[in-house]
Protein backbone atom coordinates (compact mmCIF):
# COMPACT_ATOMS: atom_id res chain seq x y z
CA UNK A 1 0.00 0.00 0.00
CA UNK A 2 1.26 3.41 -0.77
CA UNK A 3 1.09 6.49 1.37
CA UNK A 4 -1.46 8.86 -0.16
CA UNK A 5 -0.90 11.96 1.96
CA UNK A 6 2.18 13.96 1.07
CA UNK A 7 4.55 15.01 3.78
CA UNK A 8 7.98 16.50 4.16
CA UNK A 9 10.75 14.30 5.45
CA UNK A 10 13.37 15.68 7.79
CA UNK A 11 16.31 13.97 9.37
CA UNK A 12 17.87 16.39 11.83
CA UNK A 13 21.30 15.55 13.15
CA UNK A 14 20.96 17.27 16.51
CA UNK A 15 18.44 18.12 19.20
CA UNK A 16 18.27 21.84 18.43
CA UNK A 17 17.20 21.26 14.84
CA UNK A 18 14.64 18.72 16.04
CA UNK A 19 13.19 21.20 18.57
CA UNK A 20 13.02 23.90 15.89
CA UNK A 21 11.05 21.59 13.60
CA UNK A 22 8.68 20.59 16.40
CA UNK A 23 8.05 24.25 17.25
CA UNK A 24 7.50 25.06 13.61
CA UNK A 25 5.02 22.26 12.90
CA UNK A 26 3.14 22.52 16.23
CA UNK A 27 1.73 19.02 16.37
CA UNK A 28 1.50 18.54 12.60
CA UNK A 29 4.73 16.53 12.54
CA UNK A 30 5.16 12.85 13.39
CA UNK A 31 8.35 11.55 14.95
CA UNK A 32 9.85 8.50 13.29
CA UNK A 33 12.15 6.00 15.00
CA UNK A 34 11.40 2.38 14.04
CA UNK A 35 8.24 3.26 12.14
CA UNK A 36 6.55 -0.07 12.79
CA UNK A 37 3.43 1.74 14.02
CA UNK A 38 3.76 5.08 12.24
CA UNK A 39 4.26 3.83 8.68
CA UNK A 40 1.33 1.42 9.01
CA UNK A 41 -0.88 4.29 10.22
CA UNK A 42 0.32 6.53 7.39
CA UNK A 43 -0.36 3.79 4.86
CA UNK A 44 -3.90 3.20 6.10
CA UNK A 45 -4.49 6.95 6.37
CA UNK A 46 -5.20 7.13 10.11
CA UNK A 47 -2.20 9.43 10.51
CA UNK A 48 -1.51 12.13 7.92
CA UNK A 49 1.24 14.42 9.19
CA UNK A 50 2.57 17.45 7.30
CA UNK A 51 6.07 16.36 8.21
CA UNK A 52 7.87 13.25 9.33
CA UNK A 53 10.92 13.87 11.48
CA UNK A 54 13.29 10.93 11.46
CA UNK A 55 15.23 10.71 14.72
CA UNK A 56 17.81 8.18 13.58
CA UNK A 57 20.68 10.64 13.11
CA UNK A 58 20.44 12.15 16.59
CA UNK A 59 23.25 10.44 18.41
CA UNK A 60 22.12 11.38 21.95
CA UNK A 61 19.02 9.24 21.47
CA UNK A 62 20.75 5.97 20.71
CA UNK A 63 22.16 5.24 24.15
CA UNK A 64 21.42 2.23 26.32
CA UNK A 65 23.41 3.20 29.40
CA UNK A 66 23.89 2.13 32.98
CA UNK A 67 25.27 4.55 35.52
CA UNK A 68 24.69 5.28 39.22
CA UNK A 69 22.23 2.43 39.54
CA UNK A 70 20.07 3.87 36.77
CA UNK A 71 19.30 2.58 33.33
CA UNK A 72 18.72 4.99 30.46
CA UNK A 73 16.93 3.71 27.38
CA UNK A 74 17.29 6.26 24.58
CA UNK A 75 14.51 6.88 22.08
CA UNK A 76 16.30 4.87 19.37
CA UNK A 77 16.90 1.72 21.41
CA UNK A 78 15.10 -1.22 19.83
CA UNK A 79 13.59 -4.27 21.51
CA UNK A 80 16.40 -6.32 19.94
CA UNK A 81 18.96 -4.02 21.62
CA UNK A 82 17.33 -4.81 24.97
CA UNK A 83 17.13 -8.53 24.29
CA UNK A 84 20.80 -8.68 23.29
CA UNK A 85 22.01 -6.75 26.33
CA UNK A 86 23.45 -9.01 29.03
CA UNK A 87 22.88 -6.28 31.62
CA UNK A 88 19.19 -6.01 30.76
CA UNK A 89 18.81 -9.76 30.98
CA UNK A 90 20.55 -9.82 34.33
CA UNK A 91 19.27 -6.67 36.02
CA UNK A 92 15.91 -6.09 34.35
CA UNK A 93 14.76 -9.63 33.54
CA UNK A 94 11.05 -8.81 33.38
CA UNK A 95 11.65 -6.07 30.83
CA UNK A 96 13.82 -8.57 28.95
CA UNK A 97 11.12 -11.25 29.18
CA UNK A 98 8.41 -8.89 27.94
CA UNK A 99 10.60 -7.67 25.06
CA UNK A 100 10.87 -11.25 23.86
CA UNK A 101 7.09 -11.37 23.46
CA UNK A 102 6.85 -8.27 21.26
CA UNK A 103 5.72 -9.14 17.73
CA UNK A 104 8.46 -10.89 15.74
CA UNK A 105 12.24 -10.65 15.34
CA UNK A 106 11.85 -8.56 12.17
CA UNK A 107 9.69 -6.04 14.04
CA UNK A 108 11.83 -6.08 17.20
CA UNK A 109 14.87 -5.23 15.06
CA UNK A 110 13.18 -1.91 14.22
CA UNK A 111 10.59 -1.14 16.90
CA UNK A 112 11.80 0.97 19.81
CA UNK A 113 10.78 0.82 23.46
CA UNK A 114 10.18 4.57 23.59
CA UNK A 115 8.12 4.30 20.40
CA UNK A 116 6.07 1.60 22.11
CA UNK A 117 5.13 3.88 25.01
CA UNK A 118 4.57 6.83 22.65
CA UNK A 119 2.18 4.80 20.47
CA UNK A 120 0.50 3.92 23.78
CA UNK A 121 -1.85 1.22 22.54
CA UNK A 122 -3.54 -0.42 25.55
CA UNK A 123 -1.88 -3.76 24.79
CA UNK A 124 1.74 -2.55 24.88
CA UNK A 125 4.01 -5.25 26.25
CA UNK A 126 6.53 -2.81 27.69
CA UNK A 127 3.84 -1.23 29.88
CA UNK A 128 3.62 -3.73 32.77
CA UNK A 129 7.38 -4.03 33.44
CA UNK A 130 7.95 -0.28 33.15
CA UNK A 131 5.03 0.36 35.54
CA UNK A 132 6.36 -2.20 38.03
CA UNK A 133 9.82 -0.61 37.80
CA UNK A 134 8.32 2.86 38.33
CA UNK A 135 10.17 4.13 35.28
CA UNK A 136 10.33 7.79 34.33
CA UNK A 137 9.89 9.21 30.85
CA UNK A 138 12.32 11.99 29.97
CA UNK A 139 10.69 14.58 27.76
CA UNK A 140 12.26 17.67 26.20
CA UNK A 141 11.12 20.86 24.57
CA UNK A 142 12.81 24.22 23.94
CA UNK A 143 12.56 25.15 27.62
CA UNK A 144 14.40 22.07 28.80
CA UNK A 145 13.71 18.61 30.13
CA UNK A 146 10.86 17.37 32.27
CA UNK A 147 10.30 14.00 33.86
CA UNK A 148 6.99 12.15 33.73
CA UNK A 149 6.43 9.16 36.03
CA UNK A 150 5.25 6.30 33.85
CA UNK A 151 1.98 5.91 35.77
CA UNK A 152 1.05 9.44 34.67
CA UNK A 153 2.28 9.02 31.11
CA UNK A 154 -0.64 7.05 29.63
CA UNK A 155 -3.77 9.19 29.37
CA UNK A 156 -5.91 6.98 27.14
CA UNK A 157 -5.66 4.64 24.18
CA UNK A 158 -2.95 6.14 21.93
CA UNK A 159 -2.84 9.23 24.13
CA UNK A 160 0.11 10.26 26.27
CA UNK A 161 1.23 13.23 28.31
CA UNK A 162 3.60 14.30 25.48
CA UNK A 163 2.86 17.83 24.24
CA UNK A 164 2.97 18.91 20.60
CA UNK A 165 6.29 20.70 20.85
CA UNK A 166 7.96 17.99 22.94
CA UNK A 167 9.69 14.74 22.16
CA UNK A 168 10.47 11.78 24.38
CA UNK A 169 14.23 11.44 24.78
CA UNK A 170 14.24 8.23 26.70
CA UNK A 171 13.22 6.23 29.72
CA UNK A 172 15.07 6.26 33.00
CA UNK A 173 14.76 3.37 35.45
CA UNK A 174 16.25 2.95 38.90
CA UNK A 175 17.75 -0.45 39.48
CA UNK A 176 15.65 -2.25 42.13
CA UNK A 177 17.58 -2.19 45.39
CA UNK A 178 16.00 -5.27 46.92
CA UNK A 179 16.26 -8.85 45.84
CA UNK A 180 13.35 -9.71 43.58
CA UNK A 181 11.84 -12.18 41.17
CA UNK A 182 9.38 -11.26 38.48
CA UNK A 183 7.46 -12.34 35.44
CA UNK A 184 5.66 -11.07 32.40
CA UNK A 185 2.87 -13.32 31.16
CA UNK A 186 1.35 -12.54 27.77
CA UNK A 187 -1.57 -14.23 26.14
CA UNK A 188 -1.90 -13.87 22.39
CA UNK A 189 -3.99 -15.87 19.96
CA UNK A 190 -0.85 -17.26 18.40
CA UNK A 191 2.85 -16.55 18.60
CA UNK A 192 4.43 -13.86 16.52
CA UNK A 193 2.95 -10.59 15.49
CA UNK A 194 -0.14 -10.67 17.65
CA UNK A 195 -1.07 -8.07 20.21
CA UNK A 196 -1.75 -9.19 23.75
CA UNK A 197 -5.25 -10.33 24.65
CA UNK A 198 -4.04 -9.84 28.18
CA UNK A 199 -0.66 -9.12 29.78
CA UNK A 200 0.37 -9.38 33.43
CA UNK A 201 3.63 -8.14 34.96
CA UNK A 202 4.68 -9.12 38.48
CA UNK A 203 7.57 -8.11 40.71
CA UNK A 204 7.94 -9.93 44.04
CA UNK A 205 10.52 -8.27 46.28
CA UNK A 206 12.05 -9.48 49.50
CA UNK A 207 10.06 -8.71 52.65
CA UNK A 208 6.77 -9.34 50.87
CA UNK A 209 6.54 -6.26 48.66
CA UNK A 210 4.62 -6.83 45.45
CA UNK A 211 4.10 -4.81 42.32
CA UNK A 212 1.58 -5.94 39.73
CA UNK A 213 0.59 -4.28 36.45
CA UNK A 214 -1.64 -5.17 33.54
CA UNK A 215 -1.94 -4.33 29.86
CA UNK A 216 -4.69 -4.89 27.29
CA UNK A 217 -7.25 -5.01 30.11
CA UNK A 218 -8.16 -1.33 30.45
CA UNK A 219 -7.87 1.85 28.33
CA UNK A 220 -4.33 2.28 29.63
CA UNK A 221 -1.83 -0.14 31.18
CA UNK A 222 -1.86 0.32 34.95
CA UNK A 223 -0.73 -0.98 38.32
CA UNK A 224 -3.18 -3.06 40.34
CA UNK A 225 -2.98 -1.13 43.58
CA UNK A 226 -5.82 -2.91 45.39
CA UNK A 227 -4.28 -6.30 44.73
CA UNK A 228 -0.87 -4.99 45.74
CA UNK A 229 -2.17 -3.75 49.10
CA UNK A 230 -3.93 -7.03 49.70
CA UNK A 231 -0.71 -8.97 49.10
CA UNK A 232 1.89 -6.63 50.61
CA UNK A 233 3.54 -7.94 53.75
CA UNK A 234 1.90 -11.33 53.46
CA UNK A 235 3.09 -14.73 52.50
CA UNK A 236 1.46 -15.83 49.26
CA UNK A 237 -0.87 -18.78 49.73
CA UNK A 238 -3.46 -20.28 47.41
CA UNK A 239 -6.21 -18.70 49.52
CA UNK A 240 -4.60 -15.28 49.22
CA UNK A 241 -4.24 -15.71 45.45
CA UNK A 242 -7.96 -16.52 45.14
CA UNK A 243 -8.75 -13.39 47.15
CA UNK A 244 -6.53 -11.39 44.79
CA UNK A 245 -8.27 -12.87 41.75
CA UNK A 246 -11.63 -11.79 43.23
CA UNK A 247 -10.38 -8.20 43.15
CA UNK A 248 -9.66 -8.30 39.39
CA UNK A 249 -13.08 -6.96 38.31
CA UNK A 250 -12.41 -3.87 40.44
CA UNK A 251 -8.98 -3.33 38.91
CA UNK A 252 -9.74 -3.99 35.25
CA UNK A 253 -12.17 -2.83 32.59
CA UNK A 254 -11.55 -5.19 29.68
CA UNK A 255 -13.42 -4.82 26.42
CA UNK A 256 -14.67 -7.30 23.87
CA UNK A 257 -12.87 -6.94 20.56
CA UNK A 258 -11.55 -9.02 17.68
CA UNK A 259 -9.01 -10.73 19.98
CA UNK A 260 -11.18 -11.83 22.91
CA UNK A 261 -14.35 -11.20 24.86
CA UNK A 262 -14.24 -9.22 28.09
CA UNK A 263 -15.47 -12.26 30.04
CA UNK A 264 -12.66 -14.41 28.70
CA UNK A 265 -10.09 -11.70 29.36
CA UNK A 266 -11.23 -11.36 32.96
CA UNK A 267 -11.18 -15.11 33.53
CA UNK A 268 -7.82 -15.79 31.90
CA UNK A 269 -6.19 -12.89 33.74
CA UNK A 270 -6.86 -14.74 37.00
CA UNK A 271 -5.01 -17.78 35.67
CA UNK A 272 -2.17 -15.59 34.43
CA UNK A 273 -1.92 -13.70 37.72
CA UNK A 274 -1.64 -16.95 39.66
CA UNK A 275 1.05 -18.38 37.39
CA UNK A 276 2.89 -15.08 37.17
CA UNK A 277 2.93 -14.63 40.94
CA UNK A 278 4.09 -18.18 41.61
CA UNK A 279 6.85 -17.91 38.98
CA UNK A 280 7.97 -14.54 40.38
CA UNK A 281 8.19 -15.99 43.89
CA UNK A 282 10.16 -19.04 42.91
CA UNK A 283 12.47 -16.95 40.72
CA UNK A 284 13.05 -14.60 43.65
CA UNK A 285 14.01 -17.59 45.75
CA UNK A 286 16.46 -18.87 43.17
CA UNK A 287 14.33 -21.45 41.39
CA UNK A 288 11.44 -21.37 38.98
CA UNK A 289 11.38 -21.47 35.21
CA UNK A 290 14.07 -19.52 33.38
CA UNK A 291 13.12 -16.02 32.28
CA UNK A 292 11.74 -16.10 28.76
CA UNK A 293 10.05 -19.48 29.11
CA UNK A 294 6.32 -19.18 28.50
CA UNK A 295 4.25 -19.73 31.62
CA UNK A 296 1.09 -20.48 29.66
CA UNK B 1 11.05 24.51 5.10
CA UNK B 2 8.42 26.85 6.45
CA UNK B 3 5.47 27.17 4.11
CA UNK B 4 4.49 23.57 3.60
CA UNK B 5 4.05 24.27 -0.13
CA UNK B 6 5.70 22.32 -2.95
CA UNK B 7 5.73 19.30 -0.68
CA UNK B 8 6.80 16.68 -3.18
CA UNK B 9 10.47 17.14 -2.61
CA UNK B 10 12.36 14.38 -4.30
CA UNK B 11 15.51 13.17 -2.70
CA UNK B 12 18.42 11.22 -4.08
CA UNK B 13 19.32 8.39 -1.76
CA UNK B 14 22.37 6.15 -1.83
CA UNK B 15 22.74 2.73 -0.36
CA UNK B 16 24.51 -0.54 -0.90
CA UNK B 17 22.25 -3.18 -2.40
CA UNK B 18 23.64 -6.70 -2.38
CA UNK B 19 27.19 -5.36 -2.37
CA UNK B 20 26.67 -2.75 -5.09
CA UNK B 21 26.37 1.00 -4.60
CA UNK B 22 23.01 2.23 -5.81
CA UNK B 23 21.66 5.72 -6.19
CA UNK B 24 18.02 6.50 -6.86
CA UNK B 25 15.65 9.43 -6.69
CA UNK B 26 12.66 8.85 -4.39
CA UNK B 27 9.75 10.76 -2.92
CA UNK B 28 9.15 10.83 0.85
CA UNK B 29 5.99 8.75 0.39
CA UNK B 30 7.80 5.92 -1.41
CA UNK B 31 7.94 2.62 0.45
CA UNK B 32 11.26 0.78 0.41
CA UNK B 33 9.70 -2.50 -0.75
CA UNK B 34 8.15 -0.80 -3.82
CA UNK B 35 11.42 0.88 -4.74
CA UNK B 36 13.30 -2.42 -4.46
CA UNK B 37 10.79 -4.41 -6.49
CA UNK B 38 9.46 -1.96 -9.05
CA UNK B 39 12.44 0.28 -9.68
CA UNK B 40 15.49 -1.79 -8.85
CA UNK B 41 14.14 -5.14 -10.04
CA UNK B 42 14.83 -7.05 -6.84
CA UNK B 43 11.95 -9.49 -6.66
CA UNK B 44 12.63 -11.78 -3.70
CA UNK B 45 10.90 -9.52 -1.16
CA UNK B 46 7.17 -9.85 -1.73
CA UNK B 47 4.18 -7.68 -0.93
CA UNK B 48 2.01 -9.70 1.42
CA UNK B 49 0.07 -7.93 4.16
CA UNK B 50 1.62 -4.47 3.79
CA UNK B 51 1.69 -3.92 7.53
CA UNK B 52 4.63 -5.88 8.87
CA UNK B 53 2.62 -8.91 9.95
CA UNK B 54 3.49 -11.62 7.43
CA UNK B 55 7.24 -11.42 6.82
CA UNK B 56 7.16 -11.93 3.04
CA UNK B 57 8.84 -8.53 2.42
CA UNK B 58 11.80 -9.36 4.69
CA UNK B 59 15.20 -7.91 3.79
CA UNK B 60 18.39 -7.29 5.76
CA UNK B 61 18.95 -3.64 6.63
CA UNK B 62 22.39 -3.06 8.14
CA UNK B 63 22.59 -6.79 8.86
CA UNK B 64 19.21 -7.17 10.60
CA UNK B 65 16.03 -8.67 9.21
CA UNK B 66 13.35 -6.02 8.79
CA UNK B 67 9.96 -5.63 7.12
CA UNK B 68 10.54 -3.50 4.03
CA UNK B 69 6.81 -2.79 3.55
CA UNK B 70 6.81 -0.49 6.59
CA UNK B 71 10.02 1.39 5.90
CA UNK B 72 10.23 4.61 3.92
CA UNK B 73 12.69 4.48 1.03
CA UNK B 74 14.27 7.74 2.27
CA UNK B 75 15.09 6.01 5.55
CA UNK B 76 17.39 3.68 3.63
CA UNK B 77 19.77 6.49 2.69
CA UNK B 78 23.29 5.46 3.71
CA UNK B 79 22.35 1.93 4.71
CA UNK B 80 23.49 -1.52 3.65
CA UNK B 81 20.70 -3.65 2.21
CA UNK B 82 20.82 -7.34 1.46
CA UNK B 83 18.02 -9.33 -0.07
CA UNK B 84 17.88 -13.06 -0.65
CA UNK B 85 19.57 -12.43 -4.03
CA UNK B 86 22.64 -11.12 -2.20
CA UNK B 87 23.13 -13.92 0.30
CA UNK B 88 26.33 -15.76 -0.60
CA UNK B 89 25.78 -19.23 -1.96
CA UNK B 90 27.91 -20.96 0.63
CA UNK B 91 25.59 -19.70 3.37
CA UNK B 92 22.57 -20.95 1.52
CA UNK B 93 23.70 -24.32 0.29
CA UNK B 94 22.81 -26.42 3.32
CA UNK B 95 19.62 -24.55 3.92
CA UNK B 96 18.49 -24.89 0.33
CA UNK B 97 19.18 -28.61 0.32
CA UNK B 98 17.31 -28.93 3.56
CA UNK B 99 14.30 -26.90 2.36
CA UNK B 100 14.16 -29.06 -0.76
CA UNK B 101 14.66 -32.28 1.19
CA UNK B 102 11.83 -31.49 3.59
CA UNK B 103 9.47 -30.05 0.95
CA UNK B 104 9.45 -26.86 2.97
CA UNK B 105 7.71 -24.76 0.35
CA UNK B 106 4.95 -25.10 -2.15
CA UNK B 107 4.10 -21.73 -3.70
CA UNK B 108 7.35 -20.17 -2.48
CA UNK B 109 5.89 -16.78 -1.64
CA UNK B 110 7.05 -16.85 1.99
CA UNK B 111 10.34 -18.63 1.30
CA UNK B 112 12.64 -15.58 0.94
CA UNK B 113 11.44 -14.29 4.32
CA UNK B 114 11.71 -17.74 5.90
CA UNK B 115 15.25 -18.17 4.57
CA UNK B 116 16.46 -14.71 5.60
CA UNK B 117 15.00 -15.13 9.09
CA UNK B 118 16.77 -18.48 9.32
CA UNK B 119 20.09 -17.06 8.09
CA UNK B 120 19.87 -14.38 10.79
CA UNK B 121 19.07 -16.96 13.46
CA UNK B 122 21.86 -19.35 12.48
CA UNK B 123 24.43 -16.55 12.37
CA UNK B 124 23.69 -15.67 16.00
CA UNK B 125 22.90 -19.16 17.16
CA UNK B 126 24.26 -21.97 14.96
CA UNK B 127 22.54 -24.75 16.92
CA UNK B 128 19.12 -23.49 17.98
CA UNK B 129 16.49 -25.45 19.85
CA UNK B 130 13.10 -26.04 18.26
CA UNK B 131 11.64 -23.30 20.46
CA UNK B 132 14.29 -20.86 19.24
CA UNK B 133 13.56 -21.76 15.62
CA UNK B 134 9.86 -21.16 16.23
CA UNK B 135 10.56 -17.82 17.88
CA UNK B 136 12.74 -16.65 15.00
CA UNK B 137 10.24 -17.74 12.34
CA UNK B 138 7.24 -16.28 14.18
CA UNK B 139 5.75 -13.47 12.13
CA UNK B 140 6.62 -15.22 8.86
CA UNK B 141 3.33 -16.58 7.60
CA UNK B 142 3.11 -19.59 5.28
CA UNK B 143 -0.27 -20.63 3.87
CA UNK B 144 0.93 -23.87 2.28
CA UNK B 145 3.09 -26.06 4.46
CA UNK B 146 1.72 -25.82 7.99
CA UNK B 147 5.22 -24.83 9.17
CA UNK B 148 6.37 -28.23 10.39
CA UNK B 149 8.47 -28.98 7.28
CA UNK B 150 10.06 -25.52 7.54
CA UNK B 151 10.99 -25.97 11.20
CA UNK B 152 12.31 -29.46 10.42
CA UNK B 153 14.41 -28.10 7.57
CA UNK B 154 15.97 -25.41 9.73
CA UNK B 155 16.75 -27.84 12.55
CA UNK B 156 18.22 -30.31 10.08
CA UNK B 157 20.38 -27.66 8.39
CA UNK B 158 21.62 -26.43 11.77
CA UNK B 159 22.79 -29.93 12.63
CA UNK B 160 24.73 -30.20 9.38
CA UNK B 161 25.98 -26.60 9.38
Amino acid sequence: MAIINDFKYYRPSNRDDLLKLLAEYKGKASLLAGGTDLIVQMEDGTTAPDAVIDLKDIRQLSGLEFSNNRLFIGALVTFTDLIESAEIREQFPVLWESSRTVASVGIRNRATVVGNICSAVPSLDSGPPLLCLEAEVLVRDRNGQRTVPIDRWFLGPRKTDLKDTEYAEGISIKLPQKCFGGSYVKLGRYRGEDLAQAGVGVYAFDEGEYRIAFCALAPVPARAKKIESLLNGKEITDTLISEAIKLLPQELSPITDIRATKEYRLHVTGVMLERGLKAALSRRDGGGPEYGVSLL
Amino acid sequence: MSTGEEKKVKKIIEFTLNGMKREIEVEPTDILLDVLRDRLGVKSPKYGCGRGDCGSCTIFLNGRSVRSCIILAVEADGTDIQTLEGIPEEKLHNLQESFIGHSSFQCGFCTPGMVLSTVELLEKNPHPSEEEVKESLAGNLCRCTGYTPIIDAVLDASKKG
